[in-house]
């Protein structure tokens, strides 16, 4: 069978020792910023950019993609032990599990969290092998106007998914694809956007931008209200779970990979979501709903399962389509160009190695996180007694050092400070800094796709709505717009978020 | 009655159309084109216009609905931050890499509020050795470790 030549060929790669290594730096790293809380996936990935562009391609993206989903098992050891989400996507995690630790019950809180994740991770790589080849192949099919439509979906989609404002999301949106639009024109090479710089011929730097946004910015938001943190971890005995808890998680891990996997595919979604929906869900099926919010074992599994299958699945739509789904996927795209690879359905194909090698390590990376994580807990515990005021100058120095090793231009770091700047001034205007990111990477694409459906079409628009895949494409995203725009379901939306 | 009712949604708005206008400007001196050959300047003020009309519906929104103030902006670490930042990057090349990393780093630690000079100069020098180790002699990047101000080349 070809699906297993394939994977095959993935495990040759990535058994590779070299890929092997960087995996494991992938997932320790992952583990240890999702222990760490005020220092995300985002905010690191684009720290290490500028140290993965010596690399090969395949170990990049293999360690990249170690961060983001080692960063899911991390952030729920923490919350669960002290009730302190390292992550976004464990928020819900905490609020059972962390009852679970207090009952004397976090090794199996722990256990649950481990396994789930484990299975949810194998589940969704696997799902990740079937379907990425056959939706490459049919997005080989798509012209320049499906591609529009397909962008503009996933544009809108990643804003009706997210929370707060939706016009000021679309509004960040534009804003994105604006700054990505700057530099040289690539059909005419006149200079866009470039305020007379030379230094920005090339447009904003990516590194610069993101590392702003999310890195710099990120730090003088937790500076805000700082305080002396007192933890007292839980004590972990013994980390088996009885008979019957394992009788109450199998269900709620089933569901959970099912709807994460759904979830992380669709753009806007990924791990918080899926984590978010998967407790309502859980909490709605269960038979004793009152034990949620009480150490109830079920809040643990299905969470948990489900961040880790959606972080895993987003890399669907970036590896066949080159559509990132959140700004994670944005960076692992921004990686690629970086390296000379235009990401895209053709990547399947031309780059089986890359992309067949990205997916087993990502089954051999989940399995290194249950060894990484059961055994060494005490040891992650430990690293959450460092104070942020002692962790944050040297975020700072690895943003700075990192920024500027990339063109060794100190015009970078200016940009850097800049986009922190603008990032904690949006952030306190409630502007989620997520979608401008994506807006920034789909800029480009989106103009020349528009371009050259024009150029196909002698300059009908219509030819947006008559292709059919085109304009199925842009029904859905209307019907999202509309659907979130409907004041009944705006009003449900605060409320789920809320939640 | 105060007619803003929203602060954060009328001061958002006003940056996106501030934005909008520079980002306009701009385009202005590059060619349209025609939408069957597309210059330069078209979809960048097709986003420009959009970008001012969504500033505008955000403005008259914040009109309209209640909302609150921007509170705790956290001032001293804003301040401090980007001059670490802007610091390192005007000191990298006249001063080297590692006397700019080390200032930029002292500096930071000033941005909170816990600040003890004692740790501060514990994480700078920590800092220093570490980024000499790891960048200088692991990864092998070609930084000057002394600007020509301070004898270097």
């Amino acid at each position: 069978m070809e699906l297993f030549d394939n994977l095959a060929l993935g495990f040759s790669v990535a058994l590779s020792l070299q890929n092997v290594l960087y995996c494991f730096v992938g997932v320790l790293l992952g583990t240890l910023i999702g222990v760490l809380p005020g220092l995300g996936p985002v905010a690191t990935i684009a720290m290490l950019l500028p140290i993965t562009f010596g690399l090969p391609p395949v170990s990049a993206l293999i360690m990249l993609a170690g961060i983001y989903y080692g960063a899911q098992y991390g952030g729920s050891t923490t919350a669960i032990l002290i009730n302190l989400p390292g992550e976004s996507s464990s928020v819900v995690t905490a609020i059972d599990g962390h009852q679970m630790a207090r009952k004397g019950r976090a090794g199996a809180a722990l256990a649950t969290a481990a396994l789930g994740s484990f299975f949810a991770g194998t589940v969704a790589t696997f799902l990740l092998a079937v379907f990425a080849p056959p939706l490459a192949e049919v997005a080989l099919q798509f012209g320049p106007p499906e591609y529009f439509s397909l962008m503009v979906l996933g544009l809108i989609a990643s804003v009706t998914l997210a929370s707060g404002s939706v016009v000021k999301a679309i509004a960040m949106i534009v804003l994105g694809l604006i700054l990505g639009l700057s530099g040289q024109d690539i059909y005419t090479g006149a200079p866009r956007f470039t305020f007379d710089l030379p230094d920005l011929a090339d447009g904003f730097d990516f590194v610069a931008l993101a590392m702003g946004m999310f890195g710099i910015s990120e730090i003088i938001r937790n500076l805000e209200d700082e305080h002396e943190r007192s933890l007292v971890a839980a004590k972990v005995k013994s980390l088996m779970l009885t008979k019957d808890e394992f009788k109450r998680i199998i269900w709620p891990v089933l569901r959970g990979t099912t709807l994460g996997s759904f979830l992380g595919i669709l753009p806007g979604g990924g791990a918080m979501l899926s984590s978010f929906a998967s407790y309502s869900v859980e909490k709605k099926l269960s038979k004793h709903p009152q034990e949620f919010g009480r150490g109830a074992i079920e809040g643990v599994a299905g969470p948990e399962s489900a961040n880790n299958a959606g972080a895993q699945t987003s890399f669907i739509p970036m590896l066949t389509l080159g559509i990132p789904s959140n700004p994670v996927m944005a960076l692992m795209i921004g990686a690629l160009i970086i390296q000379g690879i235009t990401p895209g359905p053709n990547v399947v194909t031309e780059k089986p190695d890359l992309f067949w090698g990205v997916i087993a390590s990502m089954w051999l990376g989940n399995f290194m996180l249950v060894l990484l994580n059961l055994p060494l807990i005490g040891l992650w515990v430990r690293l959450l007694t460092v104070p942020y005021h002692i962790m944050f100058p040297a975020i700072i120095a690895f943003c700075c050092i990192g920024v500027y090793s990339v063109n060794n231009n100190t015009f970078d770091v200016y940009t850097m400070a800049l986009f922190g700047v603008l990032g904690y001034a949006l952030v306190k205007l409630d502007c989620e800094p997520a979608p401008l990111l994506l807006g920034f990477v789909i800029g480009p694409m989106l103009e020349e796709y528009l371009r050259r459906a024009m150029l196909i079409s002698r300059g009908d628009p219509l030819v947006f709505v008559t292709r059919p895949i085109s304009a199925v494409l842009l029904a859905l995203a209307a019907a999202a717009l509309v659907v979130v725009l409907l004041p009944s379901v705006q009003k449900s939306r605060e409320e789920a978020f809320k939640e | 009655m105060n007619i803003i009712r929203n602060p954060k949604d009328v001061l958002s708005g006003l940056l996106f159309i501030a934005l909008a206008l520079l980002f306009g400007w701009q385009t202005a001196d590059l060619p349209m084109g025609t939408a069957v050959r597309m210059g330069p300047g078209y979809f960048p003020l097709v986003l420009s216009g959009l970008l001012g009309l969504l500033g505008i519906i955000v403005v008259f929104n914040g009109l309209r609905t209640p909302g609150e103030m921007p509170t705790g902006i956290a001032w001293r670490a804003l301040i401090i931050i980007t001059f670490s930042v802007v610091f390192f990057g005007f000191a990298v090349r006249p001063l080297g890499f590692l006397p700019a990393l080390g200032v930029a780093v002292f500096v930071s630690t000033l941005g909170s509020r816990l600040f003890r000079l004692q740790t501060a100069l514990i994480i700078t020098a920590v800092m220093v050795v570490f980024a000499w180790a790891v960048f200088i002699k692991g990864l092998g990047l070609p930084l000057p470790l002394l600007g020509p101000w301070l004898g270097g080349y």
